[in-house]
């Protein structure tokens, strides 16, 4: 069982490792960070404690703590849409509010079982590069620092060196896959 | 299941969307308490799926996006997220 602690000190850890501050109310903190425990504890892995997670992971991927959002919202509104991450000057104000959802609605609609509009199905079986093939995924890389994706969009940043999503370019290539004996 | 949590202010059916984990839920469940007004909840997280694709399907007729709390005043007046001078408007305070 993750304990309390250990989501806080993750949090802290990458909360400095990005130049963000966590919540300064102490109150409101602890109950994010509660949130991120639970839903550790109940799906396996800390998603979002603000968005409806299903426990699947390929369905939950982009949600999952720090989400895919994160960067783009802290930089347009100071906070994450948590309010778990702040910029210096959301921090400084101790003045968080809700922000607008950046999570686009056929993924959030996915959460409650109703199919998005032509999004492809993504049950599949886990770990079977064979399986993604036809889901809509691409490998991705970016074009400042080499790092590769595999998944259906480029992030908004690049994780490993900070690079807009527009850096992020498909790598065009003919994957052959063997199937084994 | 709605579990209903007892207030002197009772003369408005409140109702709340929420998610156990989420933050402006618990502030927004707080802010009820410290004013005292009766309120039923579901927290969609915990909920069956057949009562959380009622909720979804009646914020989607009344045009609401989805996130989290949604605070509806007698059926009628719905607040998306954590709005306080919204709240005690609806509520005549
Ligand atoms: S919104 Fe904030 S708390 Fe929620 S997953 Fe994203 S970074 Fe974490």
């Amino acid at each position: 069982m993750t304990s309390l602690d250990k989501v806080k000190q993750r949090a802290e850890f990458d909360a400095k490792a990005h130049g963000y501050y966590l919540n300064p109310d102490p109150e409101f903190l602890l109950n994010l960070l509660e949130g991120l425990r639970k839903n550790e504890e109940r799906y396996g892995y800390p998603s979002c404690p603000c968005r409806m997670a299903t426990g699947e992971f390929e369905v939950d991927r982009d949600i999952i703590c720090p989400c895919d959002y994160r960067d783009p919202d802290v930089e347009e509104h100071g906070t994450c849409y948590c309010c778990l991450f702040v910029d210096s000057g959301t921090y400084a104000s101790k003045e968080t509010s809700p922000i607008p959802e950046r999570r686009p609605m056929e993924k959030q609609l996915r959460a409650y079982g109703i199919a998005g509009e032509g999004q492809p199905e993504l049950k599949q079986e886990p770990s079977s590069m064979l399986m993604n093939i036809g889901t809509g995924r691409k490998i991705l890389y970016c074009k400042q620092c080499g790092y590769v994706v595999f998944r259906e969009e480029p992030p908004y940043v690049c994780p490993i060196c900070r690079a807009k999503r527009e850096m992020f370019a498909e790598v065009k290539a003919r994957l052959f896959f063997s199937t084994g004996s | 299941m709605t579990p209903k949590v007892a207030g002197e202010n009772s003369d408005h059916r409140v109702v709340l969307y929420t998610l156990s984990t989420c933050g402006w839920c618990k502030r927004t469940k707080q802010f009820l308490n410290d004013y005292n007004v009766e309120y039923e909840y579901l927290d969609l997280d915990t909920a069956t799926s057949q009562e959380r694709i009622e909720a979804i399907q009646f914020l989607q007729e009344k045009n609401v996006p989805i996130g989290f709390p949604v605070i509806v005043v007698d059926g009628e007046t719905i607040i998306s997220g954590y709005k306080p001078d919204k709240i005690k408007e609806a509520l005549g305070f």
